[in-house]
C-alpha cells in the first residue's frame, strides 16, 4: 500500500505538472481539491484518466471522483479494491 | 468622434527580454526563431501556470506589460487575433488520439488548444467580466483585434481596451509548413531586401497593446485609421492613393511606411510594387528582427508606435537609404500570399 | 426605425436539412437529425451520437462544383453552401456593389483534413495542398472567394459562441457606417478532434440529448453552417429590399469564472443579456421566444436557467433545439439565428425535443410542442468554452 501512495504521487505529480511539489509534501490525508493540494475540477477529468490508463480502473460519470479523489489515502484504497491492471 | 491612442505596449518576441528597437545588439533571424521566455513566476501563480500553453503565458505576460505600462486597470474590452492559436496544444492532442488510437485523452491540451483560450485566461486572470473577442484570420488576425478596439473606441461608450497578437511555433506544424515551402529551410538564405528563396523565416510571439480614447504622458501614437481586406477591389495604387485621400493625407505626406516583407521571394512582389509608389519614403521593415509569423505584423505595429514617440529612426530598420525630416504620418503595409491584407494608419500626438 | 440592421437573406445546412425550409419543416414536424456517426471512423462510435450532415464531401464537392484541385475543407464546403444560399435568398447578383464583408467563424478549421492526412502528409504529397487550408481564415477566405466577395474579411473563433459574435461585429459595422451588407455567420464540421475533445471533458452524451430536462447527460455533437445577410436600412430602402427581419440587440459578456464550465449563478450570461436588452432598447418582457442555448449538458442548462431566471420576472416560452441538430459548436448561434427568424416569421416556438422531468433544482419547462403565438421579439443565447457568453435579439419584419 505505501509504495502504491508513492507512486500515485509521483503519478499526480508528473501528469498534473506540480512544478514545485515533491512527494514529501503531499500527505496521505491532505485533501487534494479545495484548501488543501488546490486542485480543481479540470485535474479530476486527469485523474479520472489517470485512473483509467494505469489502473484499468473506468469511472463513467465524473462525480464518481469526488469520494474517491478526497486524498491519496482514499484513492490508493479504492485502486488496491478495483484495480484491473497490475 | 473620439481618438484611439495607444498607451502601453508589452511584447515577448524572439529578442531578449526588455528588448528595445534601439538596443545596438539584435539576434539575428535563423529558418526557425523561437521567442525568448521571460520568468512568468512573478505573474503567474504556479497552480494556474501548470496547465499553460506557452501563447497564453507569453500573452499574460505582454498583457500586463502593456497594462502596467498605460496604468489601466480595467480594460472594457479583451481582444486577441491569432493565426493558429496554441498549436503546440493542438498537435499535442492531434498526437495523442493518433498514437493512444483515441484513449486516455486528457482535456488539458484540449483546453489549451481552443482559439479563444488566450482571450479567455487573460479574462480570468484579470477578473475581467467585459467584451471578450478573438479573431483568426490569418495574417491580419491581430489586425482584425485593432479594428475591433478601434471601432468600438470610436464609436461605442468605452474608454480602454486591450488587445494583442500572439503566435506560437510547434514542432510538426513546422515540418508540415516545410513540406509546402511556406517556410526556410535549414541553410537558406535569408534576405529580406533581395529574397533568393522561397518560405518565411518561421517565429512565433506576442504583443500586447492598451488603446484608450485618453491621451495620457505615456501615448505612443494615435491610431488614425485601418483597412483589412482579402482582396484588392481596384489595382493596388488606387486602394492605397484613397485609403490616404480619405484620411486627408496623400503619398507625400507620409513620413514612413513600414512593409511587413518577409524574405519570401514569392510575396516580393507585392511589396514591391508599394515600394514603387513610394520610391521617395523612407521604408522601414521589422521582420528581420521578430521573424515572420502571422501575428507579427503586431510587432510592426510595436516599432511604429516606438520610432513615432521618439522621433527617432534606427538604422536597423532602414528598408531604403530615405532618412525622415519626421515622423508624423506612417503607414503599415502588411499581407500573406495576396491576401489577409490591412493598411494601418499612425500619427504623432 | 430604419437605421436597424436588417436582415435579407438566409442560408443553412444541417443534419436536420439541406435548406431553410427542409429546416424549418423539421423543427415544426419535431423530425430530430441526432444519428449513430458514419462519415468518420471513430473508436467511440458506439457511444455517442451525432448531428451529422449525411453528405460525403464527394457529394458537397459536386454540389458546389469545385475543381478537382481544390483545397476546400469539410468546413469550408458546408460554409460556402450556406452562405451561397442566403446571397442568393437575399437575390444578390453584384456582390461588391456595396461596401460587403464577410465575417464567418469556425472553431474547428480545416481540423478534420489535418486529423485525416496529419501523419502522413510526408508519404502522400498529393495531400499536402491540405496543409494551409488547417487554419481557420483560410476558410472564411474561400468562402468570400466562392462568394466572389473583395473586402473586409473576419474570422471569428469564441468556441460555442463563435457566430454570434460574428453577427454582432457585423451588425455593428453597418451600424457604425463601414459596411453596407455584411455575411455572417459560422461553419464547423465534425471532427475526430473535437469529439475527443469534448470526450476528454466527460460531456458528450451516449444517447440522444435532453436539454433541461433533469436526467440530462450531456451533449450530442453536431455539424452545419448557416449564414444571414445584414444590410444597412439605407441599401434596403434604396433596393427595395425584402426584410425577414432585424437585428436590434445585441451583448458579449465575460464569465471570468472558469476554463470551460460556466459560474454556477450564469453571472456571464446575465450580463450579456442585459447589454443586449441595453442595445435593444427593450425590456425582457417584451421577448415572446428565448432560443436558448440548451446544450444538454448538466453544467450548461443549470447555469443558463439561472441566468434566466434572473433576468426575467417570469420566463418567456423557451426551447434548445439541440436535440434536433445537436450541439454545432461555431455554427450554433449561425443556426439558431435562422430558427429566431423563422420563428418570428411564423410566429412559431419551436419544440425543445426529449424534454420528461423538470430539473429540481428550478421550474423551468420548455416547450416540448411546436407552438403558434404571435412573436415580435426573439432572444437567442450561445455560450462558449473560455467564458464567452452572447446573446442575440431579433425583432419582426
Amino acid at each position: 500500500m505505501e509504495a502504491l501512495k508513492k507512486e500515485l504521487k509521483e503519478r499526480i505529480i508528473n501528469v498534473l505538472n506540480l512544478e514545485d511539489i515533491t512527494v514529501d509534501d503531499i500527505q496521505d490525508t491532505d485533501a487534494l481539491f479545495g484548501d488543501g493540494l488546490g486542485l480543481d475540477s479540470i485535474d479530476a477529468l486527469e485523474l479520472i484518466v489517470l485512473l483509467d490508463k494505469e489502473y484499468g480502473i473506468k469511472l463513467a460519470d465524473p462525480k464518481q471522483g469526488k469520494e474517491i479523489f478526497q486524498s491519496i489515502e482514499t484513492m490508493a484504497q479504492y485502486i488496491a479494491q478495483n484495480r484491473t491492471k497490475l | 468622434m473620439k481618438n484611439c491612442y495607444i498607451n502601453g505596449i508589452g511584447s515577448v518576441s524572439i529578442q531578449a527580454t526588455g528588448f528595445s528597437i534601439f538596443d545596438a545588439e539584435i539576434t539575428t533571424v535563423q529558418n526557425v526563431n523561437k521567442a525568448q521566455q521571460p520568468s512568468y513566476k512573478e505573474l503567474i501563480a504556479p497552480a494556474m501556470s501548470r496547465r499553460m500553453a506557452k501563447g497564453v503565458k507569453m500573452s499574460i505576460y505582454a498583457a500586463n506589460k502593456a497594462l502596467f505600462e498605460a496604468k489601466m486597470v480595467d480594460p472594457q474590452a479583451i481582444i486577441v487575433g491569432t493565426g493558429l492559436g496554441c498549436i503546440e496544444d493542438s498537435e499535442k492532442f492531434l498526437d495523442a488520439i493518433i498514437e493512444n488510437e483515441e484513449q486516455f485523452l486528457t482535456p488539458t491540451a484540449f483546453i489549451q488548444s481552443t482559439h479563444n483560450t488566450v482571450a479567455a485566461q487573460i479574462a480570468l486572470l484579470l477578473q475581467c467580466k467585459a467584451y471578450n473577442f478573438t479573431y483568426v484570420n490569418g495574417a491580419n488576425s491581430f489586425e482584425n483585434a485593432l479594428f475591433d478596439a478601434f471601432m468600438q473606441l470610436k464609436h461605442l461608450d468605452k474608454e480602454n481596451i486591450l488587445i494583442g497578437g500572439v503566435d506560437e511555433i510547434a514542432p510538426y506544424t513546422f515540418s508540415m509548413f516545410e513540406m509546402v515551402g511556406k517556410v526556410k529551410r535549414v541553410g537558406d538564405n535569408i534576405n529580406f531586401k533581395k529574397p533568393e528563396t522561397n518560405g518565411i523565416p518561421l517565429a512565433e510571439g506576442a504583443n500586447f497593446f492598451a488603446l484608450s480614447v485618453k491621451k495620457t504622458a505615456n501615448t505612443y501614437a494615435e491610431v488614425v485609421d485601418l483597412l483589412v481586406f482579402n482582396d484588392f477591389k481596384d489595382d493596388e495604387t488606387s486602394t492605397i492613393k484613397a485609403f490616404l485621400e480619405k484620411n486627408n493625407l496623400s503619398v507625400n505626406t507620409i513620413d514612413v511606411i513600414v512593409l511587413g516583407v518577409n524574405a519570401d521571394a514569392v510575396q516580393q512582389p507585392f511589396y514591391h510594387k508599394i515600394q514603387v509608389l513610394f520610391t521617395e519614403t523612407p521604408q522601414a521593415y521589422y521582420q528581420h528582427i521578430s521573424g515572420s509569423y502571422d501575428t507579427a505584423s503586431a510587432f510592426g505595429l510595436k516599432v511604429a508606435a516606438e520610432i513615432i514617440r521618439s522621433q527617432s529612426y534606427p538604422e536597423k530598420l532602414k528598408y531604403n537609404e530615405a532618412q525622415p525630416e519626421k515622423i508624423e504620418n506612417i503607414l503599415l503595409v502588411n499581407q500573406n500570399n495576396l491576401t489577409d491584407f490591412s493598411f494601418v494608419l499612425l500619427s504623432k500626438c | 426605425m430604419q437605421n436597424r440592421v436588417a436582415i435579407t437573406g438566409m442560408g443553412i445546412i444541417s443534419s436536420i436539412g439541406n435548406t431553410v425550409e427542409e429546416n424549418f419543416n423539421a423543427l415544426i414536424s419535431k423530425k430530430a437529425g441526432i444519428s449513430d456517426i458514419e462519415l468518420i471512423t471513430t473508436r467511440h462510435t458506439n457511444e455517442i451520437k451525432v448531428g451529422e450532415i449525411k453528405l460525403t464531401n464527394e457529394q458537397l464537392q459536386q454540389l458546389l462544383n469545385l475543381p478537382v484541385n481544390n483545397t476546400f475543407t469539410r468546413t469550408s464546403m458546408l460554409g460556402a453552401y450556406a452562405a451561397k444560399q442566403a446571397v442568393n435568398n437575399a437575390q444578390i447578383t453584384a456582390i461588391n456593389e456595396v461596401r460587403t464583408g464577410l465575417i464567418s467563424s469556425t472553431s474547428v478549421g480545416g481540423m478534420d483534413f489535418t486529423e485525416k492526412h496529419y501523419k502522413q502528409y510526408d508519404q502522400y504529397p498529393e495531400y499536402q495542398k491540405y496543409i494551409l487550408s488547417h487554419n481557420a481564415g483560410d476558410s472564411s477566405n474561400k468562402i468570400a472567394d466562392y462568394l466572389g466577395l473583395k473586402g473586409f474579411v473576419s474570422t471569428i473563433s469564441t468556441a460555442c459562441s463563435s457566430a454570434a459574435n460574428a453577427i454582432m461585429l457585423g451588425a455593428s459595422m453597418i451600424e457604425n457606417g463601414y459596411l453596407d451588407r455584411v455575411i455572417v455567420g459560422g461553419t464547423d464540421s465534425l471532427s475526430k478532434f473535437t469529439i475527443n475533445g469534448f470526450k476528454t471533458l466527460m460531456i458528450l452524451s451516449d444517447t440522444y440529448n435532453t436539454p433541461f430536462d433533469q436526467h440530462r447527460k450531456g451533449l450530442n455533437l453536431g455539424e452545419a453552417a448557416a449564414y444571414l445577410v445584414l444590410e444597412s436600412g439605407e441599401v434596403v430602402k434604396r433596393q427595395n429590399k425584402h426584410v425577414l427581419a432585424y437585428v436590434c440587440g445585441y451583448g458579449n459578456a465575460n464569465d471570468a469564472y472558469h476554463q470551460t464550465a460556466s459560474s454556477e449563478n450564469g453571472e456571464g450570461a446575465c450580463l450579456a443579456m442585459k447589454k443586449a436588452f441595453e442595445k435593444a432598447g427593450i425590456q425582457p418582457g417584451e421577448i415572446n421566444y428565448i432560443n436558448a442555448h440548451g446544450t444538454a449538458t448538466p453544467n450548461n442548462d443549470l447555469s443558463e436557467g439561472r441566468a434566466l431566471l434572473r433576468i426575467f420576472n417570469s420566463v418567456p416560452k423557451f426551447s434548445s433545439t439541440k436535440a434536433f441538430t445537436g450541439h454545432t459548436l461555431a455554427a450554433a448561434a449561425a443556426i439558431e439565428a435562422v430558427y429566431s427568424v423563422l420563428a418570428l416569421q411564423n410566429n412559431m416556438v419551436f419544440p425543445n425535443l426529449n424534454f420528461k422531468t423538470p430539473m429540481e433544482e428550478f421550474h423551468l419547462i420548455p416547450e416540448t410542442e411546436p407552438v403558434k403565438t404571435e412573436i415580435n421579439y426573439v432572444l437567442s443565447n450561445s455560450f462558449g468554452f473560455g467564458g464567452n457568453c452572447s446573446t442575440l435579439i431579433f425583432a419582426k419584419s
